[in-house]
């Protein structure tokens, strides 16, 4: 916990009210998001109950499944998903350019957006994905054949929301905190409809009278994947006895949407919140690789890719592990970048320094060990108040110059001397405007963006005997699609 | 009358489980639980009674499938267990005896427990002169001193396996999908484990058998994947045993605690001839008071009280409610109106609060700058 973030929440709680941390957007947020609301059974693992789902605030989709326990109603209900689910995906894939790169690649114009409630959601859609990507549409306990390609897409959405800056699947109380602090603590904001009520109470509610009613879960029901315990014996387990008996779905579609509609409202309110944050300027890139990968996974289906396998290769986790650190890092410079309320929390740790310029000697120019001729190497002198705990030597790089490399030369108290060293044009002297004057208010920060090239790691085939040689290819076996169900 | 019982009133003394000892040692700076569990108060009807009920509970499905899956895994003398712990173990399944100890002899706690504890010293010795033989002990009761006072322990199922290892099994009904499990339910299934294997341990101590006897991997029986079928693990739980000890040995001994106590001090909810409690809310709620609690959000999920203790927490603005990181990252002052104080300047800082005042005002200057940085952003565009 940043002491910024701490700060935030003890003025929360004086305000009645939760606080900024976050003056700009951090994620990407469609035009057209779906959100999806998954419940589930409790104490079964993947045992859907239902699900409220769309893309319009006014229309949700409502699927049920009445006797959750029975395999057959399990794969209809995905099956159901998928008719809605699949159009909306695919629909995304249609529309590709061409970027031209040392091997050129597709990529959608645009791409789709998930919301789910919380982190709990995404574990769940995971899961679903899981149950269903290894079925098939023939041969013993047959499904519909748009479930294990559902199955897929569910298992990479998962997968990407694990990446740090990913939009495509993205749980609302994440999204939401990252922006927000509230006057309660982490656990309470896993609560969607509290953490909205802190952020946006109604009329003459003060945060935490409204988070306190959406304590209420007769009012304000869970947000999923799990139910209230007492909604579960005192409506649920009747309705669905009722349903047994009778065959009428009525009582329980009833009790499942009661459960999911106070959810869907708060999902769309979040939304709007959302939307009112202007965006990072860093979103369009980080959505670029969305969309990328995104149309990189819609080939590998649209090709019959086989569906992932149970478990990572050695070489595959190790990529993975390696990608996900470079986009931690890259986000959370990004961040920085974008946003000088997130740049407060380097700051803080002395590792970025504002101030102003006041002097400049544009025409210095060196010869740098190694080297025969003399280049631009200006020296810039700012005066700050922050605590820096800065070195010689030191990287730095500044949010309105971001491609720009500034060196540590010397700190004093509340001084501290750079040098350019690079983004000042081809010329003799450094171009106009590409070095800052005196008098101009700068920031600079010890941040690394990260886009050099990443680790080398050895390909599947080059897998070392230490990480159990080169795995077998993964092919998905009869075993796997007849995998028992309870 | 004993000092617990008057505090207890005329109501029946509510147990001590794993799960409770876990969540105690979680928050062992908490005198008013450690007073409430060792007097045996039913938490879950005071809280109810002062208008804070805890919503939580488990679901009637996740209850029915626990069951299911635990007569499932235990059916015909634990056979399908056997043959699980046979595949870990690579036991001969000949050489294995099994005993419900529910079964055998006199009920009742007592017995339960003389039986448990007399199975074990003998089967500890047999394993010391390495004569061990396989043994699967169903319904143990294992007894634990918890702050002063005896706890009884269910443990699911101890093992001996015929190496001369005692293990403790732990049947849980979340599944282990492509060898893993939500972390949250499995450190939960550890903690409580770690408990039963210190007590196990305890037990041993006691007869004068070797203690390491206890492996400290416990083995975790779920289903697997999404269907019925069980499957065994290994966990190891040394992390948690370490907590636990160091928390068990820092609870203070009750003594010390009801020392500080008016000695008439009473949680007797004065039911009445129906069982309705009759003693006036607040009168309940200023004894409840009396025994300081020490709330973090944690809490929350795992004890009655914690509505109460939260409701306590926000009249004194405690920074407690935000919890234990935040409160670590404010240097660890009490409340809000000091931390707000010190940053905006409104307080003189203690002699031992110069440093994070200084940090807080730092704080509180960013933090108006990239406010103010951000509404010329929006005024210009």
């Amino acid at each position: 916990m940043s002491v910024l973030a701490a700060f935030a929440r003890a003025r929360a709680v004086r305000e009645g009210r939760a606080q900024p941390i976050a003056t700009v957007r951090h994620l990407h947020l469609s035009p057209r998001p779906m959100v999806f609301i998954p419940l589930r059974l409790a104490g079964e693992a993947a045992a859907p109950l239902g699900a409220m789902l769309g893309t319009d605030p006014a229309e949700p989709h409502l699927l049920v499944v009445p006797q959750p326990r029975d395999r057959d109603q399990r794969f209809a209900f995905v099956a159901e998903l998928a008719a809605i689910m699949l159009p909306y995906l695919e629909r995304y894939a249609k529309d590709v350019e061409t970027v031209e790169a040392k091997t050129p690649y597709e990529r959608s114009l645009d791409a789709p957006q998930i919301l789910v409630p919380n982190p709990r959601g995404i574990a769940f859609t995971r899961l679903l994905g899981r149950s269903c990507r290894f079925r098939r549409a023939d041969g013993p306990y047959p499904v519909h054949p748009s479930v294990p390609v559902l199955g897929q897409w569910l298992t990479f959405l998962a997968d990407r929301a694990e990446f740090p800056g990913s939009s495509l699947l993205v749980a609302m109380t994440e999204a939401l905190a990252a922006h927000w602090a509230t006057g309660q603590s982490r656990v309470e904001d896993g609560n969607l409809a509290a953490l909205v009520g802190w952020i946006a109470p109604p009329d003459g509610m003060t945060g935490p009278e409204a988070a306190a009613a959406a304590e209420d879960m007769v009012w304000s029901p869970p947000a999923g994947p799990d139910t209230a315990p007492e909604f579960d014996a005192e409506v649920l387990a009747p309705a669905i006895r009722t349903y047994e008996a009778t065959g009428s779905v009525a009582q329980v579609r009833d009790a499942v949407r009661s459960q999911l509609e106070p959810t869907w409202r708060v999902m769309w309110r979040a939304v709007e919140l959302l939307r009112g944050l202007p965006e990072a300027r860093g979103v369009p890139g980080r959505w670029e690789r969305d969309r990328a990968e995104f149309t990189r996974e819609a080939i590998r289906i649209a090709e019959g890719g086989p569906p992932r396998g149970r478990h990572d290769s050695a070489v595959g986790a190790a990529v993975r592990l390696s990608a996900m650190e470079r986009a931690q890092q890259a986000f959370e410079a990004q961040r920085a970048l974008d946003d000088p309320m997130v740049m407060v929390e380097h700051r803080l740790e002395g590792r970025a320094f504002a101030g102003e310029v006041v002097a400049v000697e544009l025409e210095r120019r060196i010869v740098p060990p190694g080297r025969t001729r003399a280049v631009n190497r200006p020296l810039v002198t700012v005066v700050t108040a922050d605590p820096v705990r800065l070195a010689p030597g030191d990287v730095l790089i500044s949010p309105a110059r971001p491609r720009q490399h500034c060196e540590v030369v010397e700190v004093r108290r509340g001084t501290v001397v750079l040098q350019v060293n690079d983004g000042m044009g081809r010329g003799a002297r450094p171009a106009p405007g590409s070095v800052p004057e005196v008098g101009e208010i700068v920031c600079y920060a010890d941040l690394d963006p990260g886009d050099g090239p990443g680790f080398p790691f050895p390909s599947r085939e080059e897998t070392p005997w230490t990480h159990g040689g080169p795995p077998a290819e993964y092919v998905p076996t009869d075993e796997d699609a007849m995998e028992d169900w309870s | 009358m004993n000092r617990l019982d008057v505090l207890r009133g005329p109501h029946p003394a509510v147990d001590h489980n794993a799960r409770t000892i876990a969540a105690l040692a979680a928050n062992p700076g908490c005198d008013r639980r450690a007073v409430f569990d060792a007097a045996g108060v039913d938490k879950r009807a005071i809280a109810r009674h002062l208008g804070h009920p805890a919503p939580f509970g488990q679901s009637v499905f996740a209850i029915t499938r626990a069951r299911a899956f635990e007569k499932l895994v235990k059916a015909d003398g634990c056979a399908e267990l056997l043959r699980l712990l046979r595949e870990l173990f690579g036991l001969d399944v000949g050489e294995v005896t099994y005993v419900d100890v529910a079964e055998t002899g006199e009920p009742g706690h007592a017995a339960r427990h003389a039986r448990t504890r007399d199975l074990l010293r003998d089967a500890a010795h047999a394993a010391a002169d390495g004569r061990a033989a396989g043994v699967l002990v169903d319904h143990p009761l294992l007894r634990l001193d918890v702050g002063g006072t005896e706890v009884h322990l269910e443990p699911d199922v101890i093992a001996l396996q015929a190496g001369g290892r005692f293990h403790v099994i732990a049947i849980k009904s979340f599944a282990i999908i492509d060898g893993q499990a939500e972390p949250a339910q499995v450190a939960a299934a550890a903690r409580q484990a770690a408990v039963y294997v210190h007590a196990l341990r305890a037990l041993l101590a006691a007869e004068g058998a070797d203690p390491a006897l206890v492996a400290h991997n416990v083995v975790l029986v779920c289903p697997k994947d999404f269907a019925n079928t069980p499957t065994a693990t290994f966990v190891d739980v040394r992390q948690q045993l370490a907590v636990l000890a160091r928390q068990l040995a820092r609870l203070t001994r009750i003594d010390r605690i009801l020392d500080r106590l008016p000695p008439d001090l009473t949680f007797d909810l004065r039911p009445g001839p129906d069982g309705t409690p009759t003693r006036p809310a607040d009168d309940l709620a200023r004894a409840v008071r009396q025994v300081p609690a020490r709330f973090a959000p944690e809490c929350l999920s795992t004890c009655d009280m914690a509505y109460f203790c939260r409701a306590e927490a926000r009249e004194q603005a405690a920074t407690d409610l935000l919890g234990r990181a935040v409160r670590d990252a404010l240097g660890g002052l009490a409340t809000i109106p000091e931390v707000l104080g010190l940053a905006e300047g409104a307080r003189e800082p203690a002699e031992d609060e110069a440093e994070i005042a200084d940090r807080l005002r730092l704080v509180h200057r960013f933090y108006a700058e990239a406010l103010d940085a951000a509404a010329r952003e929006v005024a210009v565009a």
